[in-house]
């Protein structure tokens, strides 16, 4: 039944009226499912199959509100569609649903052609968006923790709901537009989807390609797109990939720094730890925590 | 005084559904409700403005907990990370009992996100009973199954709903959350008399009760919570707390969500009839 339930509707979101092995569904439904006085089997079964569908497209609809734009409705349905047949949800929860959004982009680029680096680029940041709205926020640090510890020793820990991007598109300003206005994403208890009707979308305005770098993350529960400069970008990576703090320091190596080296970088670890950007001293393996 | 051994928050009142579009409505107007009603898939996230929703109104009012994933009735064995989860969740809430559906939605980890109707049969029913003895374990809080409503019927079958639903909830020795609109829907999608229904669970196991509204199609109705209650479903509800006595009791509304008031004076509409059963010897 749940391969019934999960397959890809036909044109006009119908039920497939051919089986996978080239049976007639109905034939295949008829031997599980009682037909009553006004329904087939085939009609009971294409409820559940139909449901199943405009749920999971109707969260993907409210998760990627950007990606709709750059693609036009009918693109992105296909994209949806097509996404979500080749990953079906394995979580508890439809917040997950668009996981592998990223993944399938790079894997299976015709259907955002010709759009792909963009596409790609929106998808990214819509799910470092989802995130940075619930992901774990641990206890931070102070700049006060930091002072005195020895940088060839320590390893910051950055916050989970913080995600670094590296985009070849300026499309941050656009989804913050786009956003306004939505709410929270909910579940509901047993109850049935309608096929919504989706307001038409506009596509979206030609967005500036250039390599720009954002901090997507969360500060006193709202989801905040940071504009980072290279160096900044380069050094929370190299902490995030779990690098020790001079070694984090030595991927500034060759990059301009504005003003007194030293002082510009402390007013950045100074900024990030007020933000609450790091959340645990963790020592390099094998080696204890030392203060100098 | 409880009204049987698996009600024993019978004072709990009429509740309704959390639901986003009324948050900023119940956090700054702070309006009386006997309870609310989570979707716990909703909160069982690890931090962000869910939680702190939450907080705040766990600091104003009770709070009872619904899920939609558990998946009782799916042959897999229940998720350890969710259950854990889950676990994490009640604790905050506190919530006197948890529910989820008689249904099933995953298959080898994948999950539907829907509430699928189960073949009634004597295996399912002792598999599904003893998930839910696993869950209540675990969770180490009362749990209640509730009816879901259904548009197809298996030819495996071996007796009706309500039968099925017996046979769990004895050998879970849990409790049920009786849906009557759930009740009703699935009466004209299966053409069976909902009274029938009602009148063939055990009483003394019906925690809560649920309302709601559905949508008529030409050929079937479906549950869409977009509508107020209609009659023929009081009627049911009237019928069931004559059996069950003054039980806690939630009207869902999750689609075109009105006002909050409109929510909750639909909501309230339950009062005349348990004040009508009041006035009334009740005939179990």
């Amino acid at each position: 039944m749940a391969a019934a339930v999960m397959r890809p509707l036909a044109r006009g979101d119908k039920m497939q009226v051919k089986w996978v092995d080239g049976r007639a569904t109905k034939v295949v439904i008829n031997q599980f499912i009682k037909p009553n006085d006004r329904l087939t089997s085939f009609e009971r079964l294409e409820i559940y199959n139909r449901q199943y569908w405009f749920r999971i497209r109707q969260c993907f609809y409210e998760d990627y509100p950007g990606l709709r734009a750059i693609l036009g409705d009918k693109q992105f349905e296909r994209l949806a569609d097509a996404y979500l047949a080749h990953y079906p949800s394995e979580s508890f929860t439809l917040r997950n649903l668009g996981s592998r959004l990223v993944k399938f982009i790079e894997g299976e680029p015709r259907w955002v052609s010709p759009h792909k680096q963009l596409a790609l680029d929106m998808a990214r940041l819509e799910w470092a968006h989802i995130e940075a709205f619930d992901n774990e926020a641990r206890p931070p640090l102070k700049t006060d923790d930091m002072i005195g510890l020895d940088a060839a020793k320590i390893c910051l820990q950055l916050q989970p709901h913080l995600t670094l991007l590296e985009l070849k598109n300026e499309i941050a300003d656009y989804l913050i537009e786009l956003k306004k206005n939505s709410g929270l994403r909910s579940e509901a208890s047993n109850a049935m989807e309608q096929n919504h009707r989706h307001k038409k979308m506009g596509r979206a305005q030609v967005m500036k390609r250039k390599t720009n770098f954002l901090a997507v993350h969360r500060y006193q529960d709202l989801v905040y797109y940071k504009q980072l400069e290279p160096g900044q970008f380069r050094l929370l990576s190299a902490l995030q990939n779990g690098a020790t703090l001079d070694k984090a320091c030595v991927e500034l190596a060759g990059l301009k720094i504005s003003g007194d080296p030293g002082e510009t970088i402390q007013k950045w670890f100074s900024n990030w730890a007020a933000l609450g950007w790091f959340c645990s001293l963790e020592s390099s393996p094998g080696k204890p925590q030392i203060r100098k | 005084m409880p009204a049987n051994p698996f009600n024993n928050f019978t004072d709990y009142g009429i509740g309704i559904g959390l639901r986003v579009p009324h948050y900023d409505h119940i956090l700054s107007k702070k309006p009386t409700v006997d309870w609310f009603e989570i979707i716990s898939e909703n909160f069982m996230c690890d931090g962000g403005r869910p939680l702190k929703v939450l907080d705040q109104i766990l600091e104003q009012y009770r709070v009872v907990q619904h899920g939609v994933s558990m998946y009782f009735g799916s042959s897999e064995k229940l998720n350890r990370e969710h259950l854990k989860k889950l676990k994490r969740l009640v604790k905050r809430t506190n919530t006197p009992w948890l529910s989820d559906h008689l249904c099933w939605g995953s298959v080898d980890g994948r999950y539907t996100h829907d509430l699928l109707p189960m073949p009634y049969t004597f295996a399912a029913a002792r598999i599904t009973a003893q998930k839910i003895r696993a869950a209540r374990d675990f969770l180490e809080v009362p749990i209640c199954v509730e009816n879901v409503s259904s548009y197809a019927e298996f030819h495996v079958s071996e007796m009706t709903e309500w039968e099925f639903l017996n046979e769990v909830v004895e050998y879970a020795d849990c409790g049920i959350l009786l849906d009557v609109n759930n009740i009703y829907v699935s009466s004209r999608n299966h053409n069976f008399n909902p009274f029938d229904y009602v009148n063939g669970i055990p009483a003394h196991r019906v925690a809560q009760i649920h309302i709601a509204g559905h949508s008529k199609f030409e050929k079937y109705i479906l549950d869409t919570h977009d509508h107020p209650v209609i009659d023929p479903v009081w009627k049911l509800y009237e019928r069931a707390i004559q059996r069950t006595g003054r039980t806690a009791t939630l009207l869902e509304w999750d689609d075109r969500i009105p006002t909050f008031n409109e929510v909750h004076d639909e909501a309230l509409k339950a009062n005349q009839f348990i004040k009508r059963l009041e006035n009334k010897t009740i005939k179990p």
